[in-house]
């Protein structure tokens, strides 16, 4: 073809952006005036709505010679298989920007999985967001779902918010993990609302701007800016923009479709059935490669699986005509609310299972209330209790008698139908809990951490986002032949795992059957790491709501190769096993409100944040009728009023002990120090080091969210631990605070302890100056010292830091000499208080019967902003508190089954041996999430503390931890050590 | 059938007689070297397979065995290995598994443990683990790297890293197709045949072959078409390994990229200058120290000699001087930074960048921790110093999924494009 006779034909320019959930197309003629445009949700039925669209696009164009370009993240693989041209969609936006809005400075836009940001003033720089802050749209859709409002609500919704609760930025899991419990805490679906869209704008700016400004003036585009108010709102608030400065065009909602038609020039020249054609024939080209063996090859097999597993049913109970006690469960789970009535003889009068629909109180007071009705005068409820999420708040809104925490609950249940159990695995909508029995007694446990969570309601959301309700969903799947493989990682994963296989052509069927796999897959393998059914046990009994679905427990038994039992009613499980435990403490009546006291019932909630210390704990106040109050959200019991004396807490202890490291004026003027990683260790060296030479040492401030904020903007990696992100912040402080010298060195070696094979630092940990130098710009105005230094070799070190510190500040040998001298003494002092301070609350624990609790971790774990005060927590459930360093020493160097080479795991192992040799003694080890090294170093402790005869259990934290899951973490191990001893005894 | 022996501290050890009778089986980094250094140790008597493996199953097998918060690599190398010897290839009861060690803090050193501890999941504790290592970690009566053998792996790895950047340079540019993978294969079947004959293991038989190999490549007939040059770089395995970067030396070039990968030999001269450093660092044996710039001294000479060929020719770029990368990476990173890549990685993107390749896709496992510093963390800077550098950080994982990889290296391709355009007018 030659291009001169084409461009004379070509009429017509046409952008085509299909996107992650959208199609959008745009026709423009020859002047660039927009003569088409739409805007549609393609439900992953791509390639139909596309063609959908253009055959409305058909009615300008007739038949006249077009130029068209595609565009979009999906579009990639239709413009492959259909011969067509395309362009990257940043790239397409990029032009249309340039084209129209030429005066700005940078353009957020985002899409359906992606976000993206474009910097103009400068060099041209265009950033999309990375692997684990995937679906931004995709995210608004799930929370609205888990709000159970539409999209539009949730904007409306917004817009009367009053709080804005802190919800971890980083993805969709993390979110919802963090608003599924200020939801059942009863917080305002407004404020929630606003929090959400505070989380993305969050999310966008930290995640993509990454020490790069946006400039003055900002264009906003996609479709969720273009359509939701709310989330523009706290865009332009943020950002502190106004109207001038922050610009949300026209067709702002179709910018890369714009774009795309925009760049058409240089192509060639196509008739419009051309285009049509080919991208309606790309449908039958493509192929899903990567898939799995279907779930039941026949229908026979179905039937005997169904038969198998409709055996196990307790006995119903008709409640009309049933008169005598009864017992009451309620699982307030953190999707669903589950109520179970019980007869004397364990029948089930009454039972109800549904979604908790962002209100649990207000599906409870409703069952109650019909519970009232069917009982009449002839039933009478004994005992009430209560277990989930919601326990709390339940209990207090109704009187329930008693909480119980769920997997005691769920053991209860497993043991009235399999006496014989030994494994218990329960998937709910946000968590999964594992545990063996053994001698009657729960044994070890197994939570998901936050990336697991949410497995359960992925899939129903995920169906109702397609319009089925979730029972004929998962239905869909069992027989298909080809279910796709959809990952194992996270439900963001998943999800664009998801849009992946609707490209290339998977069904909604392939789909449904791949995500009961993959649901099944993260919870063998990266919840309970088991390899073999053997590792699990010889009597499986499965619950939760998620092992209804069929495909669900059919995938499990098959990764699994062997048979479970799943009890008929395995999604009330939980409420059974409460009722039963009600039962079990024989009361004669039940302090559960009364027929009458509900129809008076109240709930309501408010917002506030604790200003009793540091912490500023997001609080939810929810008071009812008669004066029945309950606060939620507390780390401490301060708020509710009782200002109990704490127990021994070392991790308090030993940050307290830190603080006190002052600062004394001197010759030599100020240096700061960044309170920080390896510097909860080495500030003792430091300071004693630092003070000798006559330097002020000046500490940053205590972290918050404030500080991470301060520094948000410069973090290049958005996957490294939140440690290490609270570094910006740290010497960002400093700086403002008009320090102008800040020593933070290098440092790969650590002390060496002798108890490992070397004495490493994490890479992070080793090299974080470098990166800070590399990324906070501030810091080359002033004198930024990040030597590499050697601690672990006193003698070397010595000479090392006379030449350093006489080039730097023309300190003479003399002074650096004694310097040194003083700071490692000063270490040694530090670590004999330390350990004498365990020893005292050792002795105190012993003298007065508590158990004491070891936390093992890192040295930075004791922040209270990183460890979100889980030891102030831990105390308040009458432990003892100790640290991992504190009793490391005591044990000696033995060969581990894994490169034992970082200093800080070296004491984990170590303090995990010690507390094996002691009766009253629990370990809890804290992850950082995305410490890599922990992949590593949790089985290993596991290993070690099961071998011993202790439990494992292991919390991970973030910028943003659920204390509920701790919560229940802790209460399932006190739970556990009770039972065990219990079971000793008897 | 060789008897289990086992090391005080309870190791499986890699007999003698295991020699005889096992398979040891490794998995696959970088094809062409590989072959090489396969032939070199099967001349001392090593039966070795290079696993080849790249189906889904192999992932599935490394996310049973391996904790799934664990880098990608392990995953992959661990599945790859138990599931060839689930497969029913090989008599279990006849095989050894082979996987490298590093020795230095990243997880990486740890590698060789999470495949025992996966062995003994699968119930396969009986099969050895060697370790291949510089360090004279986890010694084996049965596996030796002698000096003569260590020499002549390290000349296998020149010529592999020989063999691949000369071809990168002509297989964009071929006018036959599948001219340059002919040649490469043929010359590496000519090495292999030397090595063989105990020929080509000298510093100057390196020349003389190099000299002809040059040449060689330089004949191939090739168009003048200009393509954008995009380097890759980060964590070794999947920097080089298709399976871990999901084939993306064959995605650029199919979307008319010429593609640049850094090679092996300053890795290794990264590693053992990194123990020279430690020693100027925080002190330690002068003799070691000396031994080590002995070592480091006679690969650099190696190095140099690939260079001088390629000079001396003028078709190809030759690649850059260990000291030169030394000098560039002055004022982003000490040379303490050893950990994983080290500052090994930012050094190559700048390399890239200073000999024109402005495109980079920068790779790494998802969660890799090295890399949040001498990777991500070392971007913004490069490009506030070169503001024509096009970078983009790409996540390994198994989970990702490809099209999000693609579509962000397309972004990357599109403003290659642009700049090229932009350049030419």
């Amino acid at each position: 073809m030659t291009d001169s006779m084409n461009k004379a034909a070509c009429e017509y320019k046409i952008g085509i952006d299909i996107g992650s959930t959208t199609v959008k197309v745009v026709v423009l003629d020859l002047e660039n005036k927009i003569l088409y445009r739409s805007y549609e949700r393609h439900y992953s039925k791509v390639r139909e709505k596309t063609c959908e669209q253009l055959l409305e696009a058909k009615n300008i164009i007739g038949s006249k010679a077009v130029k068209m370009l595609i565009t979009g993240s999906a579009g990639l693989g239709v413009a492959k298989s259909a011969n067509l041209p395309f362009i990257q969609e940043v790239f397409a936006t990029a032009k249309s920007v340039t084209t129209y809005i030429p005066q700005v400075d940078s353009v957020i836009e985002l899409g359906g999985e992606d976000a993206k940001i474009i910097f103009f003033k400068g060099s041209l720089e265009e950033r999309m967001n990375g692997s684990c802050a995937g679906g931004t749209g995709a995210f608004i859709d799930q929370m609205a779902t888990l709000l159970n409002v539409s999209v539009e609500e949730l904007d409306a919704l917004s817009q009367n918010f009053e709080k804005i609760y802190p919800i971890a930025s980083r993805c969709g899991v993390f979110a919802k993990t963090d608003i599924q419990p200020i939801l059942n805490q009863g917080g305002r679906k407004e404020d929630v609302a606003a929090s959400i869209y505070q989380a993305v704008v969050d999310q966008t700016i930290a995640g993509l701007t990454q020490g790069r400004s946006l400039g003055d003036t900002i264009v906003f585009l996609g479709g969720p800016l273009y359509y939701y108010k709310g989330l523009r709102k706290r865009f332009t608030e943020t950002l502190h923009l106004d109207e001038e400065h922050a610009i949300f065009p026209e067709n702002g909602d179709c910018f890369a479709a714009l774009g795309a038609a925009l760049s058409t020039d240089a192509y060639e020249t196509f008739t419009f059935d051309e285009i049509y054609s080919g991208i309606e024939k790309s449908v039958s080209d493509s192929i899903t490669t990567n898939t799995m063996p279907p779930l039941f090859e026949t229908e026979e097999e179905y039937e005997e699986f169904c038969r198998r597993h409709n055996s196990n049913a307790p006995p119903k109970t008709d409640i009309s005509k049933y008169t005598g006690g009864a017992w009451l469960g309620i699982d307030a789970g953190s999707t669903t609310t589950k109520l179970v009535l019980i007869d004397e003889n364990c029948g089930i009068l009454y039972s109800y299972y549904g979604s908790n629909k962002g209100n649990p109180v207000g599906i409870v007071l409703e069952e109650l209330k019909r519970i009232y009705e069917l009982t009449g005068d002839r039933i009478k409820i004994k005992g009430a209790a209560v277990t989930g999420y919601g326990e709390d708040l339940i209990k207090n809104a109704f009187r329930l008698d008693v909480g119980l925490v769920e997997t005691i609950a769920h053991y209860r249940a497993a043991k009235h139908f399999n006496p014989d159990v030994d494994f218990i695995i329960d998937i709910g909508g946000q968590d999964m809990k594992c545990f063996k029995i053994r001698n009657g007694a729960v044994d070890s446990i197994f939570l998901n951490e936050a990336c697991s969570s949410g497995c359960g309601s992925f899939i129903e959301t995920f169906a109702r986002a397609l319009g089925y309700e979730i029972e004929e969903f998962s239905k869909l799947g069992l027989f298909v032949k080809h279910p796709v493989n959809l990952g194992s990682r996270c439900t963001v994963f998943m999800n664009s795992s998801v849009k992946q296989a609707q490209r290339d052509g998977a069904t909604v069927a392939d789909i449904s059957a791949g995500l009961s796999i993959s649901i099944v897959k993260n919870a063998v393998y990266k919840v309970i790491r088991a390899a073999n059914a053997d590792d699990l046990g010889k009597h499986i009994v499965v619950q939760g709501g998620t092992f209804k679905n069929d495909a669900v427990l059919r995938s499990f038994e098959t990764e699994l190769k062997r048979e479970v039992t799943r009890p008929v009613i395995a999604g009330i499980s939980g409420a059974f096993g409460a009722a039963l435990f009600a039962k079990d403490k024989s009361t004669e009546s039940s302090s559960i409100l009364s027929k009458d006291e509900l129809t008076n019932f109240v709930h309501k909630a408010k917002p506030i944040t604790c200003k009793l210390c540091t912490n500023h704990c997001s609080l939810t106040v929810n008071t009812f009728d008669g004066g029945r109050r309950f606060v939620s959200g507390n780390r401490c019991s301060k708020p509710l009023g009782k200002a109990a004396e704490a127990l021994p807490d070392l991790a308090k202890w030993k940050y307290n002990k830190l603080l006190s490291y002052k600062g004394i004026p001197g010759k030599r003027g100020k240096i700061g120090i960044p309170f920080g990683l390896n510097m909860y260790e080495n500030l003792p060296f430091w300071h004693a080091f630092f003070t000798k030479l006559g330097f002020e040492v000046v500490l940053s401030p205590e972290s918050s969210r404030a500080v991470y904020r301060l520094g948000q903007h410069t973090i290049p990696s958005d996957t490294v631990c939140y440690p290490a992100k609270l570094m910006h912040g740290a010497v960002l402080s400093l700086i403002n605070e008009g320090v102008d010298t800040i020593f933070y060195p290098c440092m790969p070696y650590n002390f060496d302890e002798h108890i490992g094979d070397k004495n490493f630092n994490c890479p992070v940990v080793a090299y974080y100056p470098e990166l800070l130098a590399a990324n906070v710009k501030e810091l080359a105005k002033i004198k930024f010292l990040y030597p590499y230094f050697g601690l672990h070799r006193p003698k070397d070190f010595k000479k090392r830091a006379c030449v350093y510190f006489e080039k730097e500040f023309g300190v003479p040998h003399s002074e650096t000499k004694e310097a040194v001298d003083e700071a490692y003494k000063a270490y040694e002092d530090y670590k004999t208080e330390l350990r004498a301070k365990a020893a005292e609350y050792i002795d105190f624990a012993r003298k007065n019967g508590h158990k004491i609790l070891v936390t093992a971790g890192r040295p930075y774990h004791i922040d209270p902003e990183i460890g979100h005060g889980i030891d102030e927590l831990a105390v308040t459930y009458g432990f003892v508190l100790i640290t991992e360093d504190s009793i490391a020493w005591k044990m000696d160097k033995q060969p581990r089954k894994i490169l034992n080479q970082w200093t800080y795991h070296s004491r984990i192992y170590n303090a995990a041996r010690y507390v094996c040799t002691q009766k009253d003694m629990e370990m809890i080890q804290l992850v950082s999430f995305g410490c890599g090294t922990d992949a590593i170093t949790t089985d290993e402790t596991r290993d070690i503390l099961e071998t011993g005869g202790k439990l494992y259990t292991q919390i991970k934290i973030d910028e943003i931890t659920n204390l509920g899951a701790v919560k229940i973490r802790l209460r399932s191990l006190m739970a556990a050590v009770e039972a065990r001893k219990e079971a000793n005894n008897g | 059938m060789a008897k289990l022996v086992y090391d005080k501290n309870g190791r499986l050890l890699f007999t003698k007689e295991m020699k005889k009778e096992y398979t040891l089986l490794f998995p696959q980094m970088l094809p062409v070297m590989f072959k090489l250094l396969i032939r070199i140790f099967e001349t001392y008597g090593y039966n070795v397979e290079v696993l080849n493996t790249t189906h889904r199953e192999v992932v599935e097998t490394g996310l049973k065995y391996v904790h799934n918060d664990t880098c990608y690599p392990a995953i992959l190398t661990i599945g790859q290995l138990i599931e060839a010897v689930q497969s029913g290839k090989y008599d279990p009861h006849k095989v050894g598994l082979m996987i490298t060690q590093t020795g230095g803090g990243c997880r990486a050193s740890n590698y060789i443990h999470l495949l025992r501890k996966a062995l003994k999941k699968a119930d396969l504790e009986y099969i050895p683990v060697v370790s291949v290592n510089i360090n004279g970690m986890e010694p084996n009566p049965g596996f030796k790297i002698s000096i003569p053998l260590g020499r002549k792996m390290i000349f296998g790895m020149m010529y592999g890293d020989f063999l691949v950047h000369v071809g990168n340079q002509c297989r964009p540019y071929e006018i036959n197709k599948g001219e340059t993978d002919t040649l490469i294969n043929s010359w590496t079947d000519r090495l292999v045949e030397m090595i063989t004959n105990g020929k080509g293991m000298s510093i100057g038989q390196m020349k003389v072959n190099m000299a002809e190999i040059v040449r060689d490549f330089a004949k191939i007939e090739r168009s003048d078409i200009k393509k954008p040059r995009v380097g890759i770089v980060g964590e070794i395995y999947i920097k080089y390994a298709p399976l871990g970067n999901n084939n993306l030396e064959e995605f650029l070039m199919s979307e008319g990229a010429e593609v640049v990968v850094p090679g092996v030999t300053d890795f290794l001269i990264l590693k053992i200058n990194n123990r020279y450093v430690d020693v100027d660092l925080y002190g330690g044996s002068k003799l070691k120290k000396f031994a080590m710039s002995i070592f480091q001294g006679y690969i650099k000479k190696c190095q140099s000699t690939m260079i001088d060929v390629i000079k001396e020719e003028g078709t190809f770029r030759p690649p850059e001087h260990f000291e030169h990368l030394q000098e560039l990476v002055k004022g982003y990173l000490g040379p303490g930074n050893k950990m994983g890549e080290g500052w090994l990685l930012t050094a190559e993107m700048l390399e890239l960048i200073n000999s024109g390749t402005n495109n980079i896709v920068c790779t790494q496992p998802f969660g890799c921790l090295p890399n949040h510093i001498v990777g991500k963390g070392m971007i913004r800077k490069i490009k506030d110093d070169y503001p024509d550098s096009n970078v983009v950080a790409v996540d390994y994982d198994p989970g990702a999924t490809r099209i999000n990889q693609e579509n962000r290296i397309k972004l990357m391709l599109a403003n290659a494009k642009e700049r090229m355009k932009e350049t030419d007018e």
